[in-house]
């Protein structure tokens, strides 16, 4: 192998990876901390000193799924045999299960909610981004950073009115409403971020095609939408994970019908005292599919977070 | 044009709809394309932000309509701009903005320029580290509070491993004292990979060569550090902070969670002080003034900061 000034030594190398590595594991112990704590009992989430081998158990998960009351004196002593396992489960602890707890119903309306509102922001983000980088728009700069300043305003103080807004038309603590919200603020970025992936297209290919008999719509749709579709897919997985995150508008907008998940998850309490194992399931199922999203995005994870800003 | 091309084109569209879509010129197009875009944002961002300016010059409540809405002219903002609290919420926000940011930039510039050593498996460990930064911070927020419990926390139990202090003399969100920093650890937790990737990319747009060249001239590699790596990186580590700024000026998930603002008001930042104005108290006139205050505040500095790293950019 030729030297190279500029490559770095075989001992710098192993001293970066080692601290960054270190790092690393430092700054995953809080996450693999909630993971392990959802498969932990009560009593062995609270252990002192904490416990790192244990028992796993899926009670933390029943618990989130269910919701349950204290079993009466009589009914403690009925036999269990026949019961479903998660019965079994619940009636060690003296409980009994009534019924569903509303975490599945909260989790829907995150998934119909941040799908939602991340088609609708694709699907106007990407035509707003091909009008701006293919034709004159007039003042183009302009819009452009009045699209983005909207990403600065502190999201309490646009809920005031939105709130007022809201009620007036009935969109309080509906699924519409909180879609059209979601979609309003995903726009910026996906005009961003989309309008600089078509950027990167050569005009060339459009012209070729233009000049081939195609019309303007099929050109786009034939030519540039291919071209761009990496990149249109990292955006909305982008604007997915926003509305997934998203938690001072829907705890301020919404209360029963629409909440999504993050206002629910906290509000977790359980049959006596904090369940943690039940609120550490919880954000496991709601945290993960946000940690695959990120492996898949990782190209483009630096744009994304940028509005495009830098680009590698 | 041959006949073979316009053939073509034509068995791509149904003939009727290729005529009326012909028809459209590039303006109307263009138009067609941004003006939905365009209506919801004015809709969702600047209607409510009209609105807002408005409700902020009265003494209107949401809780009771029925009251005659007055014209009290300035007097909100003189009221908030006179009231000790809010100057108080505003140094939790300061002291809270400069920490994360002095934390997160350092941290996250060690890190990338370790990454960029590009030892084996590098980028495993990046995606690794960038995680926290991807999740809800409500939801993150809610957890630390379980992991800063006194004596069953992690985090107390870590800490007494090392330092031997016991894990249940401290409550790090039940103290006055504390509280401000362990906001800040979490939020440098979640961020310093947001610093990180940004610096990386930095790192990784300097040409090689300027280094060779500087190797020629044998400059040490301290001077090479001080006078290619910083100069070249500074616009990058400027842009990090302004979306770092700008995102912890309004922060309001993760803390809310974590400390719902106290113990005391020791933690609560501007944000949450306009949600309990807005949202609890219902002073909805006096919170529009306050908001209003916020957004200039935010827009203010942010185009200052951004005129100064365009300056930084030319040089």
């Amino acid at each position: 192998m030729s030297y190279s000034v500029t490559e770095p030594s075989s001992r710098q190398k192993w001293v970066s990876g080692t601290l960054v590595i270190a790092y690393a594991l430092i700054t995953m112990l809080p996450l693999l901390w909630i993971i392990a704590t959802g498969f932990k009992s009560s009593s062995d989430s609270i252990a002192y000193p904490p416990k790192v081998v244990f028992e796993p158990t899926v009670e933390g998960y029943v618990n989130v799924f269910t919701a349950q009351t204290r079993l009466s004196g009589e009914k403690l002593n009925e036999p269990v045999d026949d019961l479903p396992w998660y019965e079994q489960l619940v009636r060690e602890k003296g409980n009994t299960i009534v019924g569903q707890s509303r975490f599945s119903e909260r989790f829907m309306n995150s998934v119909i909610i941040g799908f939602g509102s991340t088609f609708f922001a694709i699907v106007l983000g990407t035509a707003a981004a091909y009008a701006f980088s293919r034709f004159k728009v007039p003042l183009k700069d302009d819009l452009l950073f009045f699209i983005l300043s909207t990403r600065m305003m502190p999201p309490i103080a646009v809920a005031i009115p939105i709130f007022l807004m809201f009620r007036n038309l009935g969109l309080n603590d509906t699924h519409a409403g909180m879609i059209l919200l979601y979609t309003a603020i995903n726009l910026s970025l996906a005009v961003w971020l989309i309008n600089g992936f078509i950027d990167e297209i050569p005009i060339e290919y459009e012209e070729a095609a233009l000049i081939d008999g195609y019309t303007r719509f099929q050109a786009f749709y034939k030519v540039v939408l291919p071209q761009a579709a990496t990149g249109i897919a990292s955006t909305a997985i982008f604007c997915l994970i926003f509305a997934w995150n998203e938690y001072a508008l829907a705890v301020l907008l919404t209360s029963g019908t629409a909440q999504t998940a993050p206002p629910f998850i906290p509000t977790i309490i359980g049959v006596g005292g904090q369940d943690w194992p039940a609120v550490a399931a919880a954000a496991t199922i709601f945290l993960v599919p946000v940690m695959v999203f990120t492996i898949l995005l990782r190209k483009h994870l630096l744009s994304g977070i940028t509005f495009g800003a830098v680009r590698k | 044009m041959s006949n073979s091309t316009i053939d073509r084109a034509a068995q791509a569209t149904p003939p009727a709809m290729a005529q009326r879509v012909k028809g459209f010129s590039d303006r109307t197009i263009a138009w067609i394309f941004v003006a939905p875009t365009i209506l919801i944002l004015l809709a969702i961002n600047i209607f409510p932000l009209i609105w807002t300016i408005y409700l902020s010059f009265t003494n209107f409540r949401v809780n009771r309509p029925n009251n005659e809405v007055e014209w009290v002219g300035l007097k909100n903002y003189q009221r908030i701009l006179g009231d000790s609290d809010v100057w108080m919420t505003m140094q939790a926000t300061a002291h809270f903005l400069i920490w994360t940011i002095v934390l997160q930039v350092l941290i996250g510039f060690v890190l990338a320029y370790l990454i960029n050593k590009k030892f084996r498996g590098n980028d495993l460990w990046t995606t690794i580290i960038v995680f926290p930064m991807m999740l809800s911070p409500a939801v993150v927020g809610n957890f630390w509070t379980f992991l800063y419990q006194p004596q069953i926390g992690l985090f107390n139990y870590v800490v007494s491993f090392f330092t031997g202090v016991d894990p249940a003399s401290f409550s790090m969100i039940g103290e006055v004292d504390l509280a401000p920093w362990a906001i800040v650890i979490v939020d440098t937790w979640m961020w310093t990979p947001f610093v990180m990737l940004i610096c990386l990319a930095g790192l990784r747009s300097i040409p090689d060569s300027i280094y060779e060249a500087a190797e020629c001239d044998r400059a040490t590699k301290w001077r090479q550090f001080w006078t290619i790596t910083i100069p070249m990186i500074l616009p990058f580590l400027m842009l990090a902070v302004l979306f770092r700024g700008i995102e912890n000026f309004k922060m309001f998930d993760l803390v809310v969670q974590l400390t719902g603002g106290g113990p005391g008001n020791t933690t609560t930042l501007t944000s949450i002080d306009l949600k309990r104005e807005a949202f609890e108290k219902w002073r909805t006139g006096y919170s529009s003034a306050y908001a209003v205050i916020l957004f200039v505040t935010v827009f203010g500095l942010a185009s200052i900061y951004v005129k100064a790293l365009n300056r930084v950019k030319q040089r």
